[in-house]
């Protein structure tokens, strides 16, 4: 052993620049005081070691047994999963550098009932399990759940308006997720220093003041987050570490890392599980390993290729219904790479390559969400080589870190797709969305659901006249719009209150500071369809057709008009003003939690189910076809270019919707030029143009639609192809094929 | 002053540097073979838009032009047709400092007082001309084109006169221009020009064919395919003079 590693075996810090991080929880401080920015290209990067080939094969060849096991490779139906509920479990143990499963052999998926028994048992029933009568039993008859919870809570009002999906996607029948750990602490500190600091927090929590709720339930949320941390050193015990203590290499730095995360997903199955802002942070362990000798390059992608290998293999247990909503199996473990530090320094580093490179060492994957905080001020090299990986792997999604950075400052992280939020500092309540399409036709037919045929929202006057009048339907709609927010909050506020009672989330909230800032996060569906439709009712002459009931079913449009996603404010201002006003409309109603209230447009692969259940709508569109993803227009109604597309987009306001505006892009290779280094410079350029219209986010597709032809009819050449949907990647092939044809029918830009 | 065009593409990529908006005009007088835009040839047709109009978009999109050294392309149909729309168009870009480029064919040029004194504004606003020169014997040319090619290698000798930077497009049509001596010919001309930049050679392709039967006309280039990556290799390297091929007398 080197001296310089001895000392380090003896001063964890050993090498470290000085700093506050020292004194207290601190993390941004440490990465700030020592990460090495790098400004130089890729040609460093070392391909993948023997022992890394030989894991990922492992891992391709039960991927491909899962698949034909009909999606599941094994499933717990007897061990209920805690922190430390099962023993270790390896792919490889003499081959892995970075090891921890979820269960005890990879790809078991654990079962997780404090969501919802009845979930857990049909997701099992779903893939051929039987549940264990005693696990059902007792969390049937002895021990409520989130689920129950939230069902004993909702009103017969709730209740409709989501079986009409006008409210929809809720998480109150599965975990919600959207909280990231800050992981990185378990590296730094070692949990005995994260359990200290926790228990001076609980004497500072109520001391002398009055025991109201909220004091209690602090003090006890507390306390429940050391049990969390002191299980999550007897995790590392199972698998052989002391992380009670720093770590004191780059391989223990990884290592207590993940094993933080895995701690998390042991405990809950939230719909994303995101990991947050870890890759310049490793790099400092690194770095320093390196610069000790102790570490050279192939070893140190080997340390980010096993990581990114565990994170790549986090899997739960699904519903049907969830795996219609949210398509390919995915879990958002989201990392976020590069941005600008507040000082202007770009947070490269040689890590945020080596992350990316794992595209080509394993193979394009649509886990970990890879997302690059972009910025005009990132180096050029690093913009080359994302847009090239981008172009290889159609694996990248980009996210403004222009515009993010004066919201949320240096350290915050995207959790799921394009949810901002500081590290460690802020959680947000997840609160899917609500169906904007479908509350215009309830403006138009009085609160009578267009499918269903009944009394959805109240029995405001409907539109009576053959034409729609412009003026008339917006009044309407503005009522309407009124009546959803306050239902919508009040539905997110009983399903937030059952999870925190029923499905706290004690170990990732054992890692965020005493004070946590909470947004409630609220959403949008069907943008596009509404502005069309509105601009459709004023630029053109729309007819109502009604059914005997005097119920409009369908529309007749008589000539054209503008449509969003063509640069043309005539229509892009109406979906500007919409955002604006749900978003002012939700601010209106009270929060549990004093939650700050925000919104985003994203639907993810939801599109679709959100347009199976709405009705034919006054832009064209007929019912049951898919609503566009995110902010995204309507499939080949952009019809001057990608640019104008983007500036469309671009025009909706992040500062009322500050979720994130999820856009989704596909292009064709040879649109963006005629070679490779064109191509790559090209998309850069493109997202620099994006990111300085005040775009918000963009995934970025690069390939013919003939590849996802081919991958239709043979997925078995195709295991790896990965495409981005609306802000997440998956794997192609496990799509439906309803929503692989939605893909495929989407605007892809081709002009030459 | 309105311009007539057929379209715009918010996203070039292969018709100048960078990313570029580029407006394809209605009207052309050439009637090429291979033309992958004949929904342009007609003059009537399109929609007109004003200078106002169209700057005003363009506008929008100069973040893009910016990141990308890109700018704005006129392509066709034949821009010069309206060459004095051009002319009060880049004149309003050039107020912006956007970068201005023409793909033209010179279709349409000639020394005329007339003509000349617009392009010779024209040409102070334009930073750059993508230059067809599709056949360098006359007699080809006109059956390829319908015109004969004197005044276009005029216009070429003309845009050296006044020192506008041009990219020279060659499309390679098996068959047709893919000739070692015609291709060898078409070099040594060019060569005689100081202002070329760059030679590029387009492989024919059908991608407009649908476009020919939508209008009910009749394709003549049925029965060609485009050329093989090797003879687009070989034409590059004649035109761009990296191989010299002996002219036969004739």
């Amino acid at each position: 052993m080197k001296v310089a590693d001895e000392v380090t075996k003896n001063n964890p810090w050993n090498g470290f620049r000085e700093g506050n991080w020292q004194k207290e929880i601190d993390v941004r401080d440490f990465i700030l005081k020592n990460f090495s920015l790098y400004e130089g290209n890729e040609d460093f990067l070392a391909g993948p070691t023997e022992a890394t080939e030989a894991l990922w094969d492992q891992v391709m060849a039960l991927t491909k047994e899962e698949r034909e096991r009909g999606g599941v490779y094994d499933l717990d139906t007897k061990i209920v999963s805690t922190i430390t509920s099962h023993d270790a479990g390896y792919l490889n143990k003499n081959q892995e550098k970075v090891v921890g499963v979820q269960t005890d052999i990879p790809f078991k998926r654990s079962l997780q009932p404090f969501g919802g028994i009845r979930m857990a048992a049909v997701s099992a029933e779903s893939y051929g399990y039987k549940l264990d009568e005693e696990v059902e039993k007792i969390f049937t008859d002895y021990r409520k759940t989130h689920n129950q919870g939230v069902f004993d809570a909702y009103t017969p009002e709730i209740r409709a308006a989501r079986r009409a999906g006008v409210v929809t996607g809720l998480p109150d029948a599965y975990g919600r997720g959207r909280i990231i750990g800050d992981y990185r602490r378990v590296a730094l500190y070692g949990t005995d220093k994260l359990i200290e600091a926790k228990k001076a927090d609980v004497a500072l929590i109520g001391g002398n003041g009055v025991m109201s709720e909220e004091i209690i339930r602090d003090r006890e949320e507390h306390m429940e987050q050391i049990r969390a941390l002191q299980e999550l050193k007897q995790l590392g015990d199972i698998y052989g570490f002391d992380i009670s203590k720093p770590a004191t290499s780059a391989q223990e730095a990884f290592q207590w890392l993940y094993l933080g995360y895995l701690a998390a997903i042991k405990e809950q199955n939230g719909a994303a599980m995101s990991l947050g802002r870890v890759s310049t942070f490793l790099d400092v362990y690194v770095e320093r390993d390196i610069e000790n000798g102790i570490l050279t390059e192939e070893a140190a992608q080997e340390l980010v290729d096993h990581f990114v290998m565990k994170l790549r293999l986090v899997k739960f247990a699904r519903t049907p219904e969830y795996n219609e909503l949210f398509s390919g199996d995915p879990t958002w473990v989201t990392e976020s790479i590069a941005g600008i530090a507040e000082d202007g320094r770009p947070l490269v580093t040689k890590s945020s390559y080596r992350f990316l490179h794992t595209l080509d060492n394993l193979g394009p994957a649509p886990e970990p969400n890879l997302t690059v905080l972009w910025s005009e001020k990132l180096t050029d090299n690093f913009k080359k080589y994302c847009a090239a990986m981008s172009i290889k792997t159609s694996s990248i999604q980009y996210e403004n870190d222009d515009l993010m950075r004066t919201h949320y400052g240096d350290d915050y992280g995207i959790a799921c797709c394009v949810s901002a939020m500081r590290i460690g500092k802020q959680m947000q309540f997840f609160g899917a969305r609500v169906n904007l399409a479908k509350a215009l036709l309830y403006a138009i037919n009085g609160g009578v659901d267009e499918k269903l045929k009944t009394q959805i929202a109240p029995n405001y006057a409907p539109v009576t006249s053959e034409y729609l009048e412009y003026d008339e339907v917006m009044k309407k709609y503005d009522t309407m719009l009124d009546w959803l927010a306050g239902i919508y909050v009040n539905t997110l506020n009983i399903i937030h209150f059952m999870h925190d009672k029923y499905s706290y989330e004690r170990i990732e909230m054992a890692l965020h500071d005493r004070e946590v800032l909470r947004t409630m996060a609220c959403g949008i569906a069907g943008l596009s369809v509404v502005a069309d439709s509105l601009s459709a009712i004023k630029h053109s002459k729309v007819r109502t057709i009604r059914d005997e009931n005097g119920i409009a079913i369908d529309f007749e449009i008589e000539g054209d008009y503008p449509k969003y996603g063509n640069n043309d404010d005539r229509v892009d201002q109406i979906a500007a003003d919409l955002v604006k006003t749900f978003m002012n409309k939700i601010k209106q109603h009270k929060t549990y939690r004093q939650a700050v209230h925000t919104q985003s447009i994203l639907t993810i692969t939801s599109n679709v189910v959100y347009g199976k259940k709405t009705g034919n709508t006054p832009d064209g569109r007929k019912a049951g076809e898919p609503f566009a993803p995110g902010a995204n227009p309507l499939h080949g109604r952009d019809q001057n270019g990608s640019l104008a597309s983007l500036n469309s987009v671009a025009k909706m306001p992040y500062n009322h919707s500050l979720d994130g505006i999820s856009n989704t892009f596909s292009i064709v290779p040879k649109a963006l030029g005629k070679d490779f280094d064109t191509q790559k410079a090209n998309l850069a350029a493109m997202l620099d143009g994006y990111a300085k219209k005040k775009g918000h986010h963009l995934n970025v597709n690069v390939f013919d639609r003939e590849t996802l032809l081919d991958a239709m009819e043979h997925p078995e050449e195709y295991p790896q192809l990965t495409i981005r949907v609306s802000g997440y990647a998956v794997n192609f092939i496990k799509l439906t094929r309803e929503q692989q044809i939605d893909v495929i029918n989407r605007t892809f830009h081709e002009s030459l | 002053m309105k311009g007539r065009i057929h379209s715009i593409e918010t996203l070039g990529t292969v018709d100048g540097p960078g990313l570029r908006y580029i407006i394809f005009t209605q009207g052309c007088l050439l009637r090429c073979q291979f033309c992958h835009n004949p929904d342009t040839w007609k003059m009537t047709a399109g929609k007109e838009m004003t200078v106002a109009e169209i700057v005003e978009d363009i506008k929008t999109y100069q973040p893009f032009f910016e990141s990308s050294n890109g700018g704005v392309t006129v392509s066709g149909g034949e821009p010069l047709i309206q060459a004095e729309f051009i002319l009060e168009l880049f004149t309003e870009l050039k107020k912006l400092g956007i970068h201005t480029c023409i793909d033209s064919s010179g279709g349409c040029f000639s020394r005329s007082p007339r003509f000349l004194n617009t392009l010779d504004k024209l040409m102070e606003v334009t930073d750059l001309i993508l230059y067809d020169l599709k056949q360098i014997d006359s007699e080809m040319h006109k059956q390829l084109t319908g015109v004969s090619n004197e005044h276009i290698l005029d216009m070429a000798r003309y845009l050296d006169e006044k020192q506008v930077p041009i990219w020279v497009r060659h499309v390679l049509v098996p068959g047709g221009s893919d000739d070692d001596q015609l291709l060898q010919r078409l070099s040594d001309f060019i060569a005689t020009l100081s202002n070329v930049e760059r030679i590029d050679v387009l492989p024919y392709h059908k991608l407009g064919v649908y476009k020919w039967e939508n209008l009910g006309l009749a394709y003549p280039l049925e029965n060609v395919e485009p050329p093989t990556e090797e003879r687009v290799k070989n034409a590059e390297a004649i035109l761009n003079r990296k191989i010299t091929i002996a002219l036969s007398e004739t």
